[in-house]
């Protein structure tokens, strides 16, 4: 066993249950069988489009997901399975998470004593010290999450891991809406705490964002993560990369001129590829 | 005061005059469409002669166009005078307000009653959501959701007052006594019954709304995010729960009273209590047409004083409202 | 793709809906017999019979005899019919309202928006015994006082439904679309904002008679809804409560629980045409 494995997942699914338009009970699978490690020292990043399932991996980590949520595999913290008690436990000391939206902070309470939380005044100092850090009057901490801005909402959800000793931090979509000194300075955080010995999961949409401090990457597609790579193999040519998935991301980089792979008997491009941990075929049927 | 508290409260004030105009005019109409005559609902028994009853009829106006009856009766009404019941012999204002004391007691414990007990019961199924404590809470209020109110006042003058005799039969101060003899312990052995059955009418309101509202808090990202950090379901009831959910059922309740009040008609009657219902109950029964635009005036200026106080509280407490709009940047 | 993801948990969907039309099923029937029952009930079942005064429930007077001799049970199916019947057409006149409301509410919107919120706000604001009261006595009592009093007095919620969901279908994407592909109001309206709304109105509509049903039975225990001779559950009650301290509990108790019981049956079968329309509310 590896002592510097710090998370490590295994076989995940997570699935909703609920009822369709005939009353009828449906199953829908939102992750499959997904495997992740996360190392002391390291960030790794999660990376995805938009809605498929990047936010329920981390709610799934935390064990906060809805009632109906069913889940299946296992996950290990320091060598120790995950159990949701033992979740209970290290959730909002060892492991700190950080929210993707303002809607995550509560209407009715100033965003100072929610960056507090029930730490009580104890954490008052770090709280200020927070503030400050990224650039947030202190004034701030008397306002309700409704009349900040979306780059304020964001600097406040990124406080909260301020106030605590943790191990682990799970940034869900950390950056968009800061300006980008502030998106800089907030990643250079997440590197300095990593190189502190923490492990830091960033999950994002953003590729390129992720190329920058990330010393893994995983590229997570419909519910399962098809191939995790160093960061390494992203740059030059690509020729590293495994998963057609990942070299077809990394061919559509900006850097490496857009290409977007073709489908060799219909020609067209990405829209119809279904992807699987073997591979990737277009879903004309041809290939 | 910030300016957009100001703003929305003096639009809400405004607002409930008018209604409070609507209602007056609506009532009005109401009762003088009504197919009895007045004169005859005052006489009773009494014989009289016709010129005796044009008299009569002179006095009260009977013989203006409606519009001018109404406009004398806003006249009188801005200064104080409400008219004379047929049915008590007394102004109407007297009634009112005699009547109404009693009632107050009767309501006030009972809408007291019900919002505490709503709440405590509400917050405990929404805590237990689908497990049994929730599930015997939820069919109860559904079941007393639908139940009639003088049924259930009927239930509890057969249990307490017929087969135990616990609590008197009816009426507020026990039979043959003075008005100043009746001390206070006598007063609440006679209100224990009606407020009772009151009380357990509105609590149905109650439960069901802070056992929804609390369960959507506690699915709402925000306590997701609490949870992430740690926070123990205890402190997620009382950080997160009790702060989102007391305003509105804090505002329910106010908004409540007009079921409230219907309520105490039903109460009042089944336990003879002589309040501000039963009262409404005589004066329909004799066309005491004054006394029935005065209670319905009244019991809209009821209405409207909890529906004002739910909106001032909503403008004071929620900060969306009290604080306007956010800060740019 | 995404259909592959949905599987469907054995058999027990369809079983479920098959349930919940059962229910639904036997809810209209048990009501509509009582209903039908009443109507046809030889009045003599329940006329004054001397002999059989004040007699405790028994297997040959199940709700018991009154003070007249009276068959409670006769009487009480009677007055339940009844109940249905004023119900019935109250409630539907009340829902054609809410349907005109609500709908010029939001079609018009602005001053006839307005106009309708305010009229909403009237209704509310006026406890409802009190208004039924001022109604009856306009009307001059009766039948036809209790069912325009109910009528007119419940409305106010499913008029706010009906408007919210007659502007959630005028924005929504497709009904747009017809109307920039020049397809006529009338169009529009009978096959988008028709279909959409009447299923919820349907709804609304059979959740009102449980409200509408006890308020009659309500203004008829005042003495202002029908006559005194009419076998209804109010006056049943009512003339219950002469008779509570000689002990006749079973006056006051059978015909209120029967009262209750179908009530309960009219949120029932509301309910679960809910669930039926709007799947997702099957999770609560």
């Amino acid at each position: 066993m590896d002592r510097d494995i710090l998370l490590d997942v295994r076989h995940l699914s997570v699935g909703f249950e609920s009822y369709n338009a005939k009353v009828e009970k449906v199953f829908f699978n939102a992750i499959s069988d997904l495997n992740l490690t996360v190392h002391k020292g390291e960030i790794v990043a999660i990376v995805g489009s938009s809605g498929s399932g990047k936010s329920l991996l981390a709610h799934a980590v935390m064990n906060i997901l809805p009632d109906n949520a069913r889940t299946g595999g296992q996950m290990f913290y320091k060598g120790e399975e995950l159990t949701p008690d033992v979740m209970n436990r290290l959730r909002g000391h060892e492991i700190a998470f950080i929210p993707q939206s303002v809607a995550f902070l509560d209407p009715l309470m100033q965003v100072g004593d929610q960056v507090v939380g029930t730490l009580g005044e104890k954490a008052r100092g770090l709280q200020q010290k927070a503030f400050s850090h990224f650039g947030l009057k202190q004034q701030v901490a008397n306002l309700y999450p409704f009349q900040l801005s979306g780059g304020m909402a964001r600097r406040v959800l990124l406080s909260t891991s301020y106030v605590t000793e943790t191990e682990m931090i799970i940034a869900d979509e950390p950056t968009p809406g800061l300006d980008l000194k502030i998106a800089i300075e907030a990643l250079r955080d997440f590197r300095v705490q990593a190189d502190q010995g923490k492990g830091v999961i960033l999950i994002t949409h953003d590729i390129d964002l992720a190329l920058n401090v990330a010393d893994k990457i995983a590229i997570f597609y419909d519910g399962r993560v098809v191939e995790t790579a160093d960061t390494q193999t992203f740059r030059g040519d690509g020729q590293g990369l495994k998963h057609p998935y990942s070299q077809a991301l990394f061919h559509a980089l900006p850097q490496n001129g857009f290409n977007l792979p073709r489908c060799p008997k219909c020609g067209a491009t990405c829209a119809t590829w279904n992807v699987d941990e073997k591979g990737m075929r277009c879903g004309c049927g041809n290939s | 005061m910030s300016k957009g508290l100001l703003q929305y409260l003096t639009a809400t004030v405004l607002r409930m005059m008018a209604l409070l105009i609507a209602v007056t005019m609506l009532s009005f109409f109401l009762v003088h469409n009504a197919p009895m005559d007045p004169v005859d609902a005052f006489l009773g028994e009494v014989t009289v002669s016709e010129e005796q009853r044009a008299q009569i009829a002179e006095h009260w106006g009977l013989n203006r166009s409606p519009v001018e009856q109404y406009l004398i009766w806003v006249n009188n009404t801005l200064h104080g005078d409400m008219g004379e019941s047929l049915t008590f012999h007394e102004p109407v204002t007297k009634v009112l307000g005699e009547r109404f004391r009693a009632s107050l007691l009767l309501m006030g414990t009972a809408w007291i009653l019900s919002g505490v007990l709503g709440m405590i019961l509400g917050i405990i199924a929404g805590v237990y959501k689908d497990r049994w404590p929730d599930r015997i809470i939820k069919t109860f209020s559904l079941l007393l959701a639908s139940t009639p109110v003088f049924w259930i006042g009927l239930l509890v003058l057969m249990v307490f007052a017929v087969e135990l005799q616990w609590f008197p039969l009816g009426l507020a101060v026990p039979i043959g006594k003075v008005e100043s003899d009746v001390t206070w312990l006598e007063r609440l052995h006679h209100l224990v019954l009606p407020a009772l059955t009151l009380s357990i009418t509105g609590i149905a309101n109650i439960v069901l709304h802070t056992r929804q509202k609390l369960i959507d808090v506690m699915e709402s990202e925000y306590v997701l995010f609490a949870r992430a950090r740690g926070e123990s379901l205890k402190e997620l009831v009382l950080r997160h729960g009790l702060r989102n959910i007391a305003l509105p059922a804090v505002t329910l309740q106010f908004a409540s009273i007009s079921e409230l009040f219907g309520g105490s008609v039903l109460a009042e009657r089944v336990f003879s209590y002589p309040g501000l219902g039963s009262t409404a109950v005589v004066a329909g029964m004799h066309a005491d047409a004054p006394l029935l635009i005065g209670i319905a005036l009244f019991s809209a200026l009821f209405v409207f004083a909890g529906n004002l106080t739910a909106n001032i509280l909503y403008g004071v407490i929620d900060p969306q409202i009290r604080e306007g709009g956010g800060i740019d940047g | 793709m995404a259909n592959e993801k949905f599987l469907k948990v054995k058999s027990e969907g369809l079983n479920r809906r098959r349930k919940i039309l059962l229910i639904i099923f036997s809810g209209v029937i048990i009501l509509a017999g009582v209903c039908l029952w009443g109507i046809a009930l030889d009045p003599s079942r329940y006329a004054p019979n001397y002999e059989a005064r004040r007699l405790a429930p028994s297997l040959l007077h199940l709700f018991g005899t009154d003070n007249l001799g009276r068959d409670m049970f006769y009487r009480t199916v009677c007055g339940l019919s009844t109940s249905i019947q004023i119900g019935l057409l109250s409630a539907l006149i009340s829902s054609f309202i809410a349907l005109a409301l609500g709908s010029m509410s939001a079609v018009f919107g602005g001053k006839v928006d307005q106009m309708v919120s305010f009229m909403v706000d009237l209704c509310m604001g006026v406890p409802h015994l009190i208004l039924l009261i001022l109604i009856s006595i306009a009307v001059g009592g009766g039948a036809a006082g209790v069912i325009t009093g109910v009528a007119v007095t419940h409305w106010p919620n499913l008029t706010r439904v009906i408007r919210a969901e007659v502007m959630q279908v005028r924005s929504a994407q497709y009904v747009q679309i017809a109307r920039k592909l020049g397809k006529s109001n009338w169009h529009i309206a009978a096959k988008h904002i028709v279909p959409h709304v009447f299923p919820q109105y349907l709804v609304g509509l059979i959740l009102l008679f449980p409200h509408a049903i006890l308020h009659e039975a309500a203004i008829t225990f005042l003495g202002y809804g029908l006559p005194l001779d009419t076998p209804a559950v109010g006056v049943i009650l009512a003339e219950s409560m002469k008779h509570l301290a000689t002990g006749m509990w079973w006056l006051a108790f059978f015909p209120g629980i029967a009262l209750l019981l179908m009530t309960q049956l009219f949120d029932v079968v509301g309910d679960y045409l809910k669930i039926l329309i709007d799947p997702h509310s099957a999770r609560q």
